[in-house]
């Protein structure tokens, strides 16, 4: 959707030409966020801003749906991509609902309908329309006027969004509230996204890609996953950080890190079968489910060997499980804090799905090592 | 070329004017300061008697200063003072309020309320807290507001000697009366040369009066 | 510059402003602060006040035999009063239309370079006494309304165009990132969002300049171009009372009026957003 070939700026200084962007080259799949990366002055900000012209480049040249824009109009370039930045800049002259449909009206879209439509886009934000519509942006919260800045961005609709640091200015928690926000928005709009970062953790957070700057050149562009897996120099390694292999867990579901169809017990089997059940296996505890499937509780191997009886009179209470839904990180951090070496997964109905064991998770995180 | 020979003719007479006009804004202007310091202090004490205060030295500042004189006037010559030196000074005075008050209220009023309260908690009194930190953050404030006032008025005492309170204004008025190019220019450039001179001298006073600690670094 | 601790003054009237300015400009803020102040209470009081004074003087100048006086003079009031609005009119309208495009035309970026220098040089202008001005006016131009009015003109436009184009400076640079990453044009951008935003401090810089203004025309009759002045100076030297305050009374509440209205356009006319009186 978005891509970049050979891309250039070049700054001319009293002190010399200095290279920002050099023969930058790549592409943003359609309805992917690209994370653009990077220290201070690596040309990530001027590489986004090449895209919408607010920075004119030197050479090279920009494509977007197939069109190269290098040569089109700027200003009605710029209409047609969503804009947000770390100030917010909502205007401090013009209510919320003005601010929301500054596009549209520069475009000349029908008034009443993009009024309509800047209150649906409120509500997207869990911001209530009645209230905030004739408010100024002074009177609202900072996080508020970040959201009414993505979704003023969003008001034409663009294909493309560039988004240079925008979550940068808000407090820790809120940050990850509005990430979150955002990232179901996404589900549903599908945008092509470039996004500004310095924050690795929100780059993994948020990136379909990441593409890492240093010194104006692009030094590598991959998935989240295989930039941590696989940083291709030591600047990257670093950069990512030592603990890159732990930040993967959060790029991993339960659900696709699970061993499925697992062997379990019904509160009627006797406490042989649960024993010969987990030697089959390997397993030194087996999780005991209710006529519906749902996890109910747990034999451990220790317990029932060399006992008589029902699994149901002597079973141990599930210490904890896992849903299907949550990353890895969850995942482990919950083993650890339970001192358990495996974990339950089950759906938003309870239902035994899976389990994930502290062995799996380490094999799963090296396999990609062992490959190579 | 005339105005040159004018002036280097009667320098001793422009110096006297000078002399007088001086005389005049700062002899206000220190009554000013004396009355307005004091005003300004006193109402941070209460909201409304500063809404009031400075509501009211608003609208004297924008009575224009020959209408001024016109109106005091008539009422200053029920004692036999209705024109020369006192309705001057009274005028400067009235108009200095403004800037001298409002200055002090708001830098007394924006004081750090942190510091305000490292103050308290040391054990000052409340007179002790105004002398050791409010007015001494104050001050420079303050000269901002003296040096608003002193250049405004410069321009109000040239008018005021068309009331007969004489200073540099005289050579103004009569080079227009006599139709005295000569003295007309050496006039206007005097009073104009004062009151720039004025305004970087106090300027460079406001600095001095600015404690170390306060003072940016760029300045 | 000033030090920052200096510039707390101008925070007054809930504004951070350029940091250019003098004298007149502390004015400006005094003003602006004035405006801060306009609860409805307070505005009722001070009303009341004004009024009470005014009956007083009333009386006063009814017992005193000045007041038929001043009547007897009615119609010369109306002729002066005549041109005295003409002068304010002509030479404040002038000053805006050339001053407002001027301040905002400095502040373009490619202005940069001269316009600091010429922001100096207007500093040290606002000090320079209105009677000067008018003096020296005259000394050019000679005598009559014309040299009145372009005196009149000079005083009132520095004021305008610096605060036109501190108004401008002053708008957040993140601002005009916004506007143009949204694919506003440079006029668009000027117009919905410069302007919008310098708005309360071009404003204040237009309450400044016309209260200049109004106290000067008076002086005009001293250059030979009438208006209420005349009975004020003529009064003086014939020290006669009643045609002093027949000059004055009128000049004082036109004084009044003038900045009433403009304090009433500015609280109306500035954006809600970006209005600290609202």
């Amino acid at each position: 959707m978005i891509r970049l070939e050979d891309l250039t700026k070049i700054f001319q200084t009293p002190s010399g030409d200095i290279t920002a962007a050099d023969r930058i080259n790549m592409d943003v799949p359609e309805g992917n966020i690209c994370v653009l990366l990077g220290p201070s002055g690596c040309g990530k900000t001027t590489t986004m801003k090449m895209v919408n012209r607010l920075i004119e480049p030197t050479s090279g040249k920009i494509f977007i749906g197939g069109e190269d824009v290098t040569s089109k109009d700027p200003i009605s370039l710029r209409r047609s991509i969503g804009y947000v930045i770390q100030q917010i800049g909502l205007f401090p002259n013009q209510t919320i609902e003005d601010n929301i449909c500054a596009v549209p009206d520069l475009l000349g879209w029908d008034r009443k309908k993009s009024r309509t439509r800047a209150g649906e886009l409120l509500e997207m934000v869990a911001l209530d329309p009645a209230t905030f519509l004739g408010r100024f942006p002074k009177e609202l919260s900072g996080g508020q006027q970040q959201r009414v800045g993505v979704i003023r961005a969003l008001a034409a609709d663009p294909p493309v969004m560039l988004m240079d640091e925008p979550f940068g200015a808000i407090d820790p928690i809120n940050r990850e509230v509005i990430q979150d926000e955002f990232l179901r928005m996404q589900k549903e709009i599908k945008k092509t996204i470039m996004f500004v970062s310095h924050d690795i953790d929100e780059a993994v957070k948020m990136a379909d890609k990441i593409a890492i700057f240093d010194a104006g050149q692009l030094i590598q562009y991959d998935s989240p996953d295989d930039l941590l897996a696989h940083p291709k120099n030591s600047f990257i390694a670093d950069f990512v950080g030592g603990d890159r292999t732990l930040k993967r867990l959060r790029l991993i579901r339960v659900e696709d890190a699970m061993t499925k169809d697992p062997p379990r017990v019904t509160a009627d089997d006797t406490l042989d079968k649960a024993v010969n059940l987990m030697e089959e296996h390997g397993h030194i505890s087996i999780v005991m489910v209710g006529p519906k499937g749902r996890a109910r509780g747990v034999v451990y191997l220790s317990d029932a060997r060399g006992k008589k009886g029902k699994v149901g009179d002597s079973h141990d209470k599930l210490p904890v499980s896992v849903h299907v839904g949550e990353d890895l990180r969850t995942a482990v951090s919950s083993m650890f804090m339970h001192d358990e070496a495996s974990l339950a997964c089950v759906d938003s109905d309870g239902i035994y799905k899976g389990y994930v064991t502290q062995r799996g998770i380490t094999h799963l995180l090296g396999a990609t090592y062992r490959d190579q | 070329m005339e105005t040159i020979s004018f002036i280097i003719g009667n320098f001793g007479y422009i110096v006297e004017l000078t002399v007088q006009h001086i005389a005049i804004v700062s002899v206000a202007v220190g009554l000013a300061i004396i009355t307005g310091v004091p005003i300004g202090i006193a109402i941070t004490q209460n909201q409304r008697a500063a809404d009031i205060v400075l509501y009211t030295a608003a609208i004297i500042i924008t009575i224009p200063s020959i209408a001024l004189f016109g109106i005091m006037i008539p009422i200053l010559s029920t004692i036999g003072q209705g024109i020369g030196y006192l309705p001057a000074v009274i005028a400067i005075l009235l108009y200095s309020q403004l800037p001298i008050i409002r200055n002090t209220y708001t830098a007394i009023a924006n004081v750090d309320p942190a510091l305000r309260e490292a103050a308290r908690g040391m054990g000052m009194t409340s007179f002790q807290r105004l002398r050791k930190v409010e007015i001494p953050l104050a001050v420079p404030v303050i000269m901002a507001g003296v040096r608003t006032a002193v250049v405004m008025n410069i321009g109000v005492a040239a008018i005021a000697a068309y009331i007969g309170a004489g200073g540099l204004g005289t050579l103004i008025s009569r080079g227009i009366s006599q139709t005295d190019p000569r003295q007309l220019i050496a006039g206007a450039l005097a009073v104009s040369i004062l009151a720039i001179t004025a305004d970087f001298s106090l300027l460079w006073l406001q600095k001095r009066f600015t404690p170390r600690g306060l003072q940016s670094s760029k300045a | 510059m000033d030090n920052d601790i200096i510039n707390a003054d101008y925070t007054a009237g809930g504004k951070r402003l350029n940091p250019l300015r003098s004298g007149i400009d502390r004015l400006a803020g005094a003003i602006r602060l004035t405006d801060a102040l306009q609860s409805n209470a307070l505005a009722s009081t001070a009303r009341m006040i004004v009024l009470g004074l005014a009956f007083l003087a009333g009386v006063l100048a009814w017992s005193s035999g000045i007041l038929p006086e001043i009547l007897s003079l009615k119609d010369d009031v109306l002729y002066l009063l005549n041109q005295h609005l003409f002068m304010v009119a002509v030479s404040g309208g002038l000053a805006l239309l050339v001053g407002l495009p001027l301040g905002i035309l400095l502040s373009r970026p490619y202005m940069l370079k001269y316009a600091e220098a010429l922001m100096q040089i207007l500093n040290v202008g606002t000090t320079v006494p209105t009677l000067a001005i008018l003096a020296l006016s005259m000394s050019v131009l000679g005598i009559g309304t014309v040299p009145a009015i372009f005196g009149l003109f000079v005083a009132t436009l520095l004021p305008i165009v610096r605060n036109a184009y501190a108004g401008c400076q002053a708008v957040a640079p993140h601002l005009i990132e916004s506007a143009t990453g949204m694919g506003m044009t440079p006029g668009q951008i000027l117009r919905r969002v410069e302007i919008p935003n310098a708005l309360f401090v071009m404003f204040a810089g237009i309450r400044t300049a016309f209260a200049i203004n109004v106290g000067t025309v008076p002086l005009a009759f001293l250059i030979g171009a009438g208006g209420l002045g005349e009975l004020i100076f003529q009064g003086i030297a014939l020290n006669n009372f009643g045609m002093m305050l027949a000059g004055a009374l009128p000049v004082a509440l036109l004084a009044v009026l003038v900045d009433f209205v403009l304090s009433q356009a500015q609280f109306w006319l500035v954006p809600k957003g970006v209005n600290p009186l609202r």
